[in-house]
C-alpha cells in the first residue's frame, strides 16, 4: 500500500494540474494580503474559497483521477496486491497531494507575510485543518462515485450534485426548514444542522475564531458555548473524521465486490 | 450724578465682599484640620484651602457659596460610609481633590459629589476612584462640570451607580472629563439644555451616555468606546449629535448608537467604526443623519421599526458586513446620495452619482430579522446566491427603499 501511495503521490505532485492548484493558491493568497494588508478580512475571504473551491476540486479532481488512471489500476489488479490497498493508496495519494498543494500555496504567503509572529496563528490553523479535512472528505466521496458508476459522464454528474447538495442545496433547506418552524426555540437544531454538514461545520469553526462573531447573537453564544468546550471540539472533529472514514470504508468494500 | 454715586457705591460694596472673602487653609497640622469644620467656619464667599494629605470624612454638607480647593492633591477618602460632599448652595467651587471609596447603597444613590437644587456651581479638575454613584447633580442649574477623571470599578449592573448623572437639571455644561468601569459613564433624565463636549467614556457597563426624557440637548466631539452600548438616546426629543467617535462597542447585544423613540434630532459628522451594530432606531422620526462615517460594522444602521420621515445624506457605509437591516415592507425613510463601499454600479454622464440605484437591505439580513438563527448561515455560499438573486430582481426587501443617487466617490467632510 505504501508503494502504490508513493507512487500516487509523486505522480500527482509532478503533474501541471497540481502545480496549477499550487499556484492559484499561492497567487490568490499573495495578492489578499498584500494589497490587502488585512488578515483577518484575508482569512474571511480564503474561508469562503475554502468552503468553495476546495470540495469542488477535491470531487472533480477525484473522479478525474479515477477514470484517467483506470488502465493503470486494471493492471494493478491483475498484480497479487489487495484492492483495500489499491485503492486506499490511490486515495492517500491525491487527498494528500491535494492537501499539500493547499496547504503550501497558503501556507508560504502567509509565513512570508508575519503569520507566526502575529495572534491570528489559530484562526490560521483551523482554515488550514477544516481545508484538508474537506479535502479528504470529498476525496472520498469522489472516489466512491467514480467505483460505483462506469458511465463518466454519470459519474462527473453525480459528483457535481454531490457538490452542489452539500455545499448549496443543505443551506437552502435549513433555511426553508428554519423558516417554517421559526415558532419553535431552534438553536439545537440549528447547531446539530450545522455539525452534520462538513462545510458548515468548517464554516463555523473559522467564523467563530474571528471577531466577527459578535455578529451571531443569541445562537451565536449558543454555538460558541458548544464550541468552546472539550466536548464541542472533540465532537466536531470526531464529526469530520467520520466524515472520512464512513466513505472510505464504502468504498473499500464497493471495491472489494466490484467485478472489474 | 445720581447715576454715579450709585456706581461708586456698587463697586465700594463688590469691594468690601471681595475684601471680607477670607481665605482659610486646611491641612493636618494647621490649625483647622478638617474639611468639614474649616466649611462650618467660612463664611459666603469665602477661599478654602486644603493642602496634600488624606482627609477621612463623608457627608461634608456645604450649604454656603465658597470656593474650595486642593494644592497638592488632597485625597478624601469616604471609608465606604456615605456621600462625601453635598452642596446645596449657589455658587460653589470644588476644584482639585481625590475623593475614594463611597459607600453602595441599595436604598439611596450615594454620590462622591452631590449638587442640590443650587446654580452657578463649577466641578473641575477631581478624581473619583472606587464610587457608586460620581457626581450626582439633582435639580441644579447653570453649572459647570469640568476635566474630571471617574474610575469606577463596576462589575454587576444593579450594584453600581453612573459616573455623572443629571436628574431635572437644566443648562449645565460637561465637557473635558473621562468616565470609565462605571454603569454609565453619563447619564441625563429630565435635563433639557445640556452641553456635553469633549468627555471620554470607555468600558463602562452599560451606557457611555444615557438620555431619558431629556431635550434640546447637545453633545459634540466625543468618544465612546467599548461600552456595553455606546450611547443611549431613548425618548427625547431636539438633541445634536456631532463630531462624537463610537468605537468597538463590540458585542453580542451592542451598539454603538441606539436611538429608541426620539424626534426632531440630528445626527452630524460622526464617526462609527467596529460596532457590532453602529445605529440601531425604534421609533426614530424626523431625524438627519448627515456626514456620518459608517466603517468596519457588523451592521451599520439597524432599522427595527415605526422610523418615519428620516432622511440619510452624505454618508460614508464602508465595508460593513450589512450596511443597513431593515424591518417591514413600508420605507418612509430617505437614502438619497450617500458613498455606499459595495455599489459597483456605473456613471455615464460623470455627474458623479451613480445611474443605477443601490439597494443597501440585503435579502439574507431580511432574513435574520425574521428569523435571528438564521445568522448562523453567515457567509455561507446559498445565502451569496440569494442575495445576488435579490440585487438582481427585488422581491422581499421593501420595494421603495434605495438610494436613487448613489455617490460614486467617498464622501469627504
Amino acid at each position: 500500500m505504501l508503494k502504490i501511495i508513493k507512487y500516487s503521490f509523486f505522480d500527482l505532485v509532478r503533474s501541471r494540474w497540481s502545480y496549477a492548484y499550487f499556484l492559484f493558491y499561492l497567487l490568490l493568497a499573495a495578492v489578499l494580503l498584500f494589497l490587502n494588508n488585512n488578515l483577518s478580512g484575508a482569512i474571511i475571504t480564503l474561508m469562503n474559497v475554502n468552503i468553495i473551491l476546495v470540495p469542488l476540486i477535491a470531487t472533480v479532481f477525484g473522479v478525474m483521477y479515477h477514470y484517467n488512471s483506470r488502465e493503470f489500476t486494471n493492471l494493478l489488479l491483475a498484480q497479487p496486491l489487495k484492492r483495500s490497498a489499491i485503492f486506499t493508496g490511490q486515495y492517500l495519494g491525491i487527498a494528500g497531494s491535494l492537501s499539500l498543494s493547499l496547504v503550501l500555496g497558503l501556507g508560504i504567503p502567509f509565513a512570508a507575510y508575519g503569520l507566526f509572529r502575529s495572534t491570528m496563528i489559530w484562526n490560521f490553523a483551523i482554515l488550514m485543518i477544516t481545508g484538508v479535512a474537506l479535502t479528504f472528505i470529498f476525496t472520498s466521496l469522489a472516489f466512491n462515485i467514480a467505483l460505483s458508476n462506469e458511465n463518466r459522464i454519470k459519474g462527473f454528474g453525480y459528483a457535481i450534485l454531490l457538490w452542489l447538495l452539500l455545499a448549496v442545496v443543505y443551506d437552502g433547506i435549513f433555511l426553508l426548514l428554519l423558516a417554517s418552524f421559526q415558532e419553535y426555540p431552534l438553536e439545537k437544531f440549528s447547531l446539530a444542522a450545522t455539525v452534520l454538514n462538513p462545510i458548515d461545520l468548517s464554516r463555523i469553526l473559522i467564523l467563530l475564531k474571528l471577531d466577527i462573531s459578535a455578529l451571531l447573537g443569541y445562537t451565536g453564544a449558543v454555538f460558541k458555548q458548544f464550541f468552546g468546550t472539550s466536548t464541542g471540539s472533540i465532537l466536531s472533529s470526531l464529526m469530520l473524521l467520520l466524515w472520512i472514514v464512513l466513505p472510505l470504508w464504502r468504498m473499500r468494500k464497493t471495491a472489494e465486490r466490484k467485478d472489474f | 450724578m445720581i447715576k454715579l454715586f450709585s456706581h461708586i457705591t456698587m463697586v465700594f460694596f463688590l469691594m468690601t465682599s471681595v475684601l471680607s472673602a477670607q481665605k482659610t487653609e486646611v491641612c493636618k497640622t494647621c490649625e483647622i484640620s478638617t474639611i468639614a469644620r474649616a466649611v462650618e467656619k467660612a463664611k459666603p464667599f469665602d477661599t478654602i484651602e486644603v493642602r496634600a494629605g488624606t482627609y477621612k470624612e463623608y457627608n461634608i454638607g456645604i450649604t454656603k457659596p465658597l470656593t474650595i480647593t486642593g494644592e497638592g492633591n488632597p485625597v478624601i477618602d469616604g471609608e465606604h460610609k456615605g456621600e462625601i460632599i453635598t452642596i446645596r448652595s449657589d455658587n460653589v467651587t470644588l476644584a482639585g481633590f481625590t475623593l475614594v471609596n463611597v459607600g453602595t447603597s441599595y436604598t439611596t444613590d450615594y454620590a462622591a459629589i452631590r449638587v442640590v437644587k443650587s446654580k452657578d456651581f463649577n466641578i473641575r479638575n477631581n478624581t473619583l476612584e472606587r464610587l457608586f454613584f460620581g457626581i450626582y447633580l439633582e435639580k441644579a442649574r447653570q453649572g459647570k462640570v469640568l476635566n474630571n477623571t471617574i474610575k469606577g470599578d463596576a462589575v454587576n449592573e444593579y450594584n453600581s451607580g453612573n459616573g455623572i448623572q443629571l436628574w431635572y437639571s437644566n443648562n449645565v455644561e460637561v465637557s473635558g472629563n473621562t468616565v470609565q468601569n462605571v454603569r454609565d459613564g453619563i447619564y441625563l433624565e429630565f435635563s433639557d439644555n445640556i452641553e456635553i463636549r469633549n468627555n471620554k467614556s470607555i468600558d463602562n457597563l452599560r451606557y457611555g451616555l444615557h438620555f431619558m426624557f431629556s431635550n434640546h440637548d447637545t453633545y459634540t466631539e466625543n468618544l465612546f468606546e467599548n461600552n456595553g452600548a455606546g450611547v443611549a438616546v431613548m425618548f427625547s426629543k431636539f438633541i445634536k449629535m456631532r463630531d462624537n467617535t463610537f468605537r468597538k462597542n463590540w458585542g453580542p447585544s451592542s451598539y454603538g448608537l441606539l436611538l429608541k423613540e426620539i424626534t426632531d434630532s440630528e445626527l452630524t459628522r460622526n464617526t462609527f467604526e467596529s460596532n457590532t451594530q453602529g445605529v440601531r432606531a425604534e421609533g426614530v422620526s424626523r431625524m438627519t443623519f448627515t456626514e456620518n462615517d459608517f466603517a468596519n460594522n457588523g451592521y451599520a444602521v439597524k432599522i427595527q421599526g415605526a422610523c418615519y420621515s428620516n432622511t440619510f445624506s452624505r454618508n460614508n457605509f464602508l465595508y460593513n458586513t450589512f450596511d443597513l437591516s431593515y424591518s417591514g415592507r413600508i420605507n418612509e425613510n430617505n437614502f438619497d446620495h450617500n458613498y455606499w463601499s459595495d455599489y459597483y454600479g456605473y456613471d455615464l454622464n460623470r455627474d458623479g452619482t451613480g445611474d443605477v440605484p443601490y439597494r443597501p437591505v440585503k435579502l439574507f439580513s431580511h432574513m435574520t430579522n425574521r428569523i435571528p438563527e438564521a445568522i448562523v448561515l453567515l457567509r455561507s455560499t446559498f445565502t451569496g446566491l440569494l442575495d445576488f438573486s435579490e440585487k438582481v430582481t427585488p422581491v422581499f426587501t421593501p420595494p421603495g427603499l434605495m438610494d436613487n443617487a448613489p455617490e460614486m466617490k467617498k464622501i469627504i467632510w
